[in-house]
């Protein structure tokens, strides 16, 4: 009796702090500000990607290498626990993520404000807005003379959301690189003037153990994404590059767009 | 006292800007023609800014080796057209896939190239600049070739009031130079602006005929209501607007070019096989072949006499604006 009754306070003040504790994790600070980090991870089904020494087999039973690998990731969103939506604003909403250039694979998300966040959300590729805008707002990787640099298409007006090269003993001999190359560069914003082929695509990501997100102040979480490079040319439609390997502007592309749309995954999320 | 001063200043001023030589440009609608398309308050035209595109166009370093410039198959001497080329030379003389199309009147264009693959004339020339059968070099290589000579950064300031060269600036610069290639100075526009002898009775009835057999293409001052459209001519692999569109309704469909400047710009057709009007007129009256999307203005082909055709040929004459071949405003410096 005695023992509980010393006990009894102490059991109090603990309870009171654990209470207080999850207090703390309950209410943000709405005009709390802090980041999150995108890690685009690209992999190949179950292994690291790596450019040009690696041999990977498709589905199609064929022996690719993969020398490039980017796309474009804009228009980020993120969703709060409650549903609700943190739209990133346009002018910091758009990455070129390259396989060769490591930096451009964390994106990093400033002022973004203090919650949970369980998923997040993105477009494959640049709206249609983006691909008629002006040419003197379109900088940084928007610019086709500089961070666009080979993902846009100059007579076709556009920029190109996923390009992946490489070789392919499937496929044909190009005749200006002696080489046996594949070429996917996948774009497409539906036309201006005429109705044309739209394969931009969106991804809605959330982690598979339901880890949110703790974006705060003081705490810089990471969702760390994996990209399976695979999924490019394997999924509804099983890419042969005897037939397929030059697939650019034209009507197949669509289905490399539609495989392409579920590469990405969260595999984590560091708080 | 105030205001006096005030006033002779002004004067002062006004009397200064008569006194240079290098008068500020603008653009200037021809009263007769609609309301241009090209959106101005993105690029105002200044002098400078003309110049610096002036330079530019006719800059080999806009190609891979430095040997082809906008200006070598775009000839002002053919209405910038390449002339006596069916389909345009580029660089190592690889042959193109297309004729050469004048650099005219752009600030009317809705869309550009036979295909009208580019929908703003500000995106245009990277186009031809990374195309390997004309200039063959990367867009952002000509920016970096662009700022390692010393006589750019000065004109860019001039221009743009910054001496970053940026890939936006040297567009924004070649479109202003190109959005001034107006040709508007013909016989027929002396006719239209009220003039009634710039005319004969002969291409004054051609210009009727015109209108009347030719006018659902050739519509409007511009003489195209730049649309896209098969006119019956026998096609080979090129599928014109399908390749932008992928629309099979677009397949062999291309642009409608204007009559203007017709005696320069020879070759016709979207690849130069028609080497005269003669042999343009004479497609339409017994030339016309079936294909599919054969636009129903043609598909019958167009009854025109012999009569008839030698006054059409008569006043295509009149479209001919000898000023815009001559300006020395427009030629390389």
């Amino acid at each position: 009796m005695k023992t509980l009754k010393n006990i009894f306070p102490f059991a109090l003040l603990a309870a009171l702090l654990v209470v207080a504790s999850c207090k703390k994790e309950d209410t943000i600070d709405p005009n709390e500000k802090g980041s999150v980090v995108l890690e685009f991870d690209n992999i190949y089904e179950g292994q690291q990607l790596k450019l040009n020494d690696v041999t990977y087999k498709t589905a199609a039973g064929e022996d690719i290498n993969i020398s490039q690998f980017d796309y474009f990731v804009s228009n980020i969103h993120l969703v709060k626990e409650d549903g609700s939506e943190y739209i990133v604003p346009q002018d910091n909403s758009y990455f070129l993520v390259k396989e060769s250039n490591v930096a451009s694979q964390t994106l990093t998300l400033t002022d973004v404000p203090a919650a949970n966040y369980k998923s997040v959300k993105f477009m494959i590729g640049v709206d249609s807005l983006r691909n008629t805008m002006d040419v003197s707002k379109r900088t940084g990787i928007l610019d086709p003379a500089a961070g666009a640099a080979g993902m846009y298409w100059s007579w076709n007006s556009g920029y190109i959301f996923m390009k992946m090269e490489g070789t392919s003993p499937s496929a044909p001999l190009d005749s200006a690189t002696n080489l046996r190359k594949f070429r996917m560069h996948i774009g497409g914003f539906g036309g201006l003037n005429s109705k044309t082929i739209n394969n931009i695509k969106e991804a809605s990501l959330t982690d598979a153990d339901g880890e949110m997100a703790k974006v705060r102040a003081s705490a810089k979480p990471t969702f760390h994404i994996t990209v399976d490079a695979s999924k490019v040319l394997n999924g509804s439609t099983n890419v042969s590059l005897k037939t397929n390997a030059t697939t650019m502007f034209n009507a197949f592309s669509v289905n490399v767009a539609n495989n392409y749309q579920s590469m990405f995954k969260v595999d984590h999320v560091h708080n | 006292m105030k205001k006096v001063f005030f006033l002779f200043v002004l004067v002062a001023l006004s009397a200064c800007k008569k006194d240079d030589t290098t008068t500020e440009l603008t653009f200037v609608k021809p009263v007769h023609f609609p309301e241009p398309t090209y959106k101005f308050e993105n690029n105002r035209i200044t002098r400078a800014g003309f110049e610096l595109g002036r330079i530019l166009f006719y800059d080999g370093d806009l190609s891979r080796d430095g040997s082809i410039s906008c200006g070598s198959c775009h000839l002002q001497s053919a209405a910038f057209t390449h002339h006596g080329h069916d389909v345009s030379h580029g660089i190592d003389d690889r042959i193109g896939s297309r004729n050469a199309p004048p650099v005219m009147n752009l600030a009317w264009g809705k869309t550009f190239f036979w295909d009208g693959g580019v929908h703003d004339l500000d995106l245009f020339a990277i186009a031809p600049i990374e195309n390997p059968l004309e200039m063959d070099e990367t867009f952002a290589n000509v920016v970096s070739k662009l700022k390692k000579k010393a006589v750019y950064p000065p004109l860019f300031q001039k221009a743009f009031g910054t001496t970053e060269i940026s890939g936006p600036l040297v567009l924004k610069a070649l479109s202003q130079f190109q959005l001034m290639l107006v040709s508007a100075e013909s016989r027929y526009d002396k006719f239209r602006l009220g003039d009634t002898n710039a005319l004969t009775a002969d291409e004054k009835t051609g210009l009727e005929l015109v209108k009347t057999k030719c006018g659902n293409c050739h519509a409007g001052e511009l003489f195209t209501d730049d649309s896209f459209r098969n006119n019956g001519i026998q096609h080979f692999g090129d599928k014109g607007r399908f390749r932008i569109t992928l629309n099979d309704d677009d397949a062999y469909k291309f642009k409608v070019p204007s009559l203007r400047n017709l005696q320069y710009t020879a070759p016709y057709m979207h690849d130069g096989r028609f080497l005269t009007l003669d042999a343009v007129v004479e497609h339409y009256r017994k030339g016309v072949r079936q294909s599919p999307n054969i636009d129903p203005s043609v598909s019958n082909g167009i009854s025109i006499t012999d009569d008839e055709k030698q006054k059409i040929l008569t006043f295509l004459s009149a479209l001919n604006d000898e000023n815009f071949i001559r300006n020395k405003e427009f030629s390389e410096q």
